[in-house]
């Protein structure tokens, strides 16, 4: 969409989860072979609301309660989506995707290579992530490594309600298929504006979302909040952090990530998903890989601990927050 | 009255005895139609000794086969009309062979050919899974979407086929539950040939059939004896008109439990006689189905010696040419392994597909192959 076009639609002020059932319901407006199922995601609306008013607005037949089976959700979206239609399951939590989980890696992941192109899977697997939202066990997980180390599998992750919009609409437009994880602590956490009408947000795109000269951070999701504001407490500060938010970590935009590290040389990365095989670890080794000869100082990682995601009353201690990313920035920059 | 309403106590469903006796009702077929069925299922047996013998002899990999089973394949296959949809699991060359599927096709995938598993165009068949049960979902789901894009009308069927086995994963519940829950036109059809490896049947459930597990998603489950060729015919016949047209009131799918044996190992890989002893697999090497049509068609007066020796002819031949086109094939190119895995490769896959062409260059292929 051209920037003239912008001013001339009309704007809404949505939280990011508006903006999720905004998006869904300009495709499926747009597109008849658009639908939307999953548990709970029709009459109730979603149990984060992220469907209300598609029940009424389109049917019983585009926008489905199905049974309470994982496998069975992702399992006939991949038939589905087989035969043309374009499917968008909802998962509920992103933890209870692992009934499901072999249909995502041996059958969504996997389905164009395996037919040599002759099935595709124009579908796109939403489930929101992340914790802070002092939930029980089970619902508060970062686990998108899982989905961006599988081969055939595109994983998006935004942060504003605009990006959530426009990279939703693309998600649902690919015709591969798309992993659309959701910053569930941010569903509601603030406003901003948002087209009417449908627009896109291209996938494998990072964002500089603050110019900086000193350090690059890298991050997405949620935690481009606390990151945000790390870097506008250490300007105070004299430290000049530049914030490049990923928004797909698959496929990761590393020219963007390899662009700003020769700027300044020196990085941190953060992400709420543990450190051990998180991907930070792959921005690390692209940055040596590809940017060695830039690099004033050891790449830190801000990221969940290697523990099982702890119950609430722990659960602020697990997550980073501004201070542990300002530590990190911090660290990286005065080495 | 249909095969599908009988009383489950009345035993599986039956057309011919091992004797080739008529114990049914004939399916109204041609001879032309019996012929084929014939053909079809000494195609597949034919094709299936020299599969186990190409992998003996190092031509090819590891080979899942199929003999004894082939009444059940090519029944339940012929069954099907032009537009409806088969859902195979890694078993079903003999079914894909009846829908289309050139047997090259077949050998090139079991010889590790990627281009083996591309279906063509003009074949309604899905590519073939490999985890167990997990195709099952699919069906579902491709036939939901049928309907769904027919306002919940539609003229076609889809048939998913599955082993004894499966009917312990969670895909078999989950897959079911969905068609009972918004009745899509499926025909679950399970091959119980009695072991999954080596785990025989009894251990896999303790339902007295498998398909009496319908009942539990609200449709009608049938017991058949899978070894009869017209009884598959019949039974998916029946079980694919009533997911197009049902009656009042009748929900859309079926599962038909085809009762069989596979006479050979899982796959190349396995030594059944470690599992099951000689005198199971005699036993039930008498209920063969191809002996067992062959007799009824000869007493039908459509078969002879002449016309079976000419169909021992042409399958030797069709298998012969289809070995000779795949050994043939020039190996796939290996980048082509960077193809297919989205409709545009990403900047990285791209980065990746030169870095390995220039290490062909580099190092020859002999570096990277070994024979």
């Amino acid at each position: 969409m051209s920037t003239q076009d912008q001013e001339q639609a009309a704007t809404q002020n949505l939280t990011l989860v508006q903006s999720v059932r905004d998006a869904l319901a300009t495709e499926m407006e747009l597109d008849d072979e658009v639908l939307v199922m999953g548990e709970d995601v029709g009459k109730n609306g979603g149990v984060f609301r992220a469907t209300e008013g598609l029940y009424d607005e389109f049917g019983e037949d585009r926008v489905i309660d199905t049974p309470l089976a994982e496998s069975g959700i992702i399992g006939t979206a991949v038939g589905m989506a087989a035969m043309g239609l374009k499917p968008v399951p909802e998962i509920q939590f992103s933890g209870f995707a692992y009934p499901g989980f072999d249909q995502i890696v041996s059958h969504m992941a996997r389905l164009r290579t395996r037919s040599r192109s002759r099935y595709t899977l124009p579908m796109v697997l939403r489930m929101p992530y992340g914790g802070g939202i002092r939930a029980p066990e089970h619902h508060s997980e970062s686990k998108e490594a899982f989905y961006a180390h599988e081969a055939g599998l595109k994983v998006v992750i935004p942060s504003t309600p605009y990006d959530t919009k426009g990279l939703l609409i693309s998600a649902i437009r690919d015709p591969d298929p798309v992993v659309f994880m959701e910053p569930k602590l941010i569903y509601r956490a603030f406003r901003g504006d948002v087209p009417e009408g449908d627009y896109e947000v291209p996938i494998g795109e990072a964002v500089t979302r603050r110019e900086g000269s000193d350090v690059s951070v890298f991050t997405y999701g949620a935690m481009t909040r606390p990151t945000m504001e790390a870097a506008e407490e250490l300007a105070g500060e004299g430290i000049d952090a530049e914030v490049v938010d990923l928004r797909t970590v698959s496929p990761m935009d590393r020219e963007a990530i390899v662009e700003s590290f020769k700027k300044t040389g020196r990085a941190c990365v953060v992400h709420e998903a543990p450190k051990t095989g998180g991907l930070a670890g792959e921005i690390t080794a692209t940055l040596q890989e590809e940017a060695l000869l830039y690099q004033e100082a050891p790449v830190t990682r801000v990221t969940g601990y290697d523990v099982p995601y702890p119950l609430y009353a722990l659960e602020d201690y697990y997550l980073p927050n501004a201070a542990r990313v300002a530590d990190g920035i911090k660290e990286a920059a005065e080495f | 009255m249909s095969t599908l309403e009988r009383d489950p106590d009345d035993g599986m469903v039956q057309v011919i005895d091992e004797e080739g006796g008529v114990v049914g009702d004939v399916p109204d077929l041609s001879e032309d139609e019996f012929v084929a069925m014939y053909r079809h299922m000494k195609l597949a047996r034919h094709f299936d000794e020299r599969a186990v013998s190409l992998q003996r002899q190092g031509r090819m990999g590891t080979y899942p086969p199929l003999s004894g089973q082939e009444g059940a394949q090519v029944g339940s296959a012929m069954a099907l009309a032009e537009d409806d949809w088969m859902v195979p699991s890694y078993r079903e060359h003999g079914a894909a062979m009846v829908r289309g599927l050139p047997l090259k096709e077949t050998l090139l995938y079991w010889m590790g050919d990627e281009r083996g598993s591309h279906i063509p165009e003009d074949a309604n068949i899905f590519t073939p899974a490999v985890p167990i049960a997990s195709q099952i979902p699919h069906a579902t789901g491709m036939a939901w979407a049928d309907k769904l894009k027919h306002d919940g009308e539609t003229d076609r069927a889809f048939i998913c086929y599955f082993g004894d086995g499966a009917t312990s994963e969670g895909d078999f519940h989950e897959g079911l539950n969905f068609a009972g829950v918004f009745d899509t036109p499926n025909v679950f059809f399970c091959n119980n040939n009695q072991w999954a490896i080596s785990v025989p049947r009894e251990r896999q459930t303790a339902s007295e059939t498998l398909a009496q597990k319908a009942v539990a998603y609200g449709f009608e489950g049938v017991q058949i004896d899978g070894m009869d060729p017209l009884a598959v015919y019949k039974a998916t016949a029946e079980a694919l008109e009533k997911a197009k047209n049902p009656d009042e009131g009748e929900r859309r799918p079926t599962l038909i439990e085809a009762v069989q044996y596979r006479f050979g190992a899982h796959t190349t890989a396995d030594d059944p006689s470690v599992y099951r002893e000689d005198d199971e697999v005699e036993q039930w090497k008498a209920k063969d189905p191809i002996p067992r049509l062959e007799r009824f068609l000869r007493g039908q007066g459509v078969l002879d010696d002449d016309r079976v020796a000419e169909v021992e002819e042409s399958v030797r031949e069709e298998v012969a040419d289809a070995i000779d086109a795949a050994e043939s094939t020039v190996r796939p190119d290996p980048e082509s392994m960077f193809e297919h895995v989205f409709a545009e490769q990403t900047p990285e896959i791209r980065r990746q597909a030169e870095e390995f062409a220039q290490l062909r260059e580099r190092h020859g292929d002999e570096a990277f192959v070994e024979e």
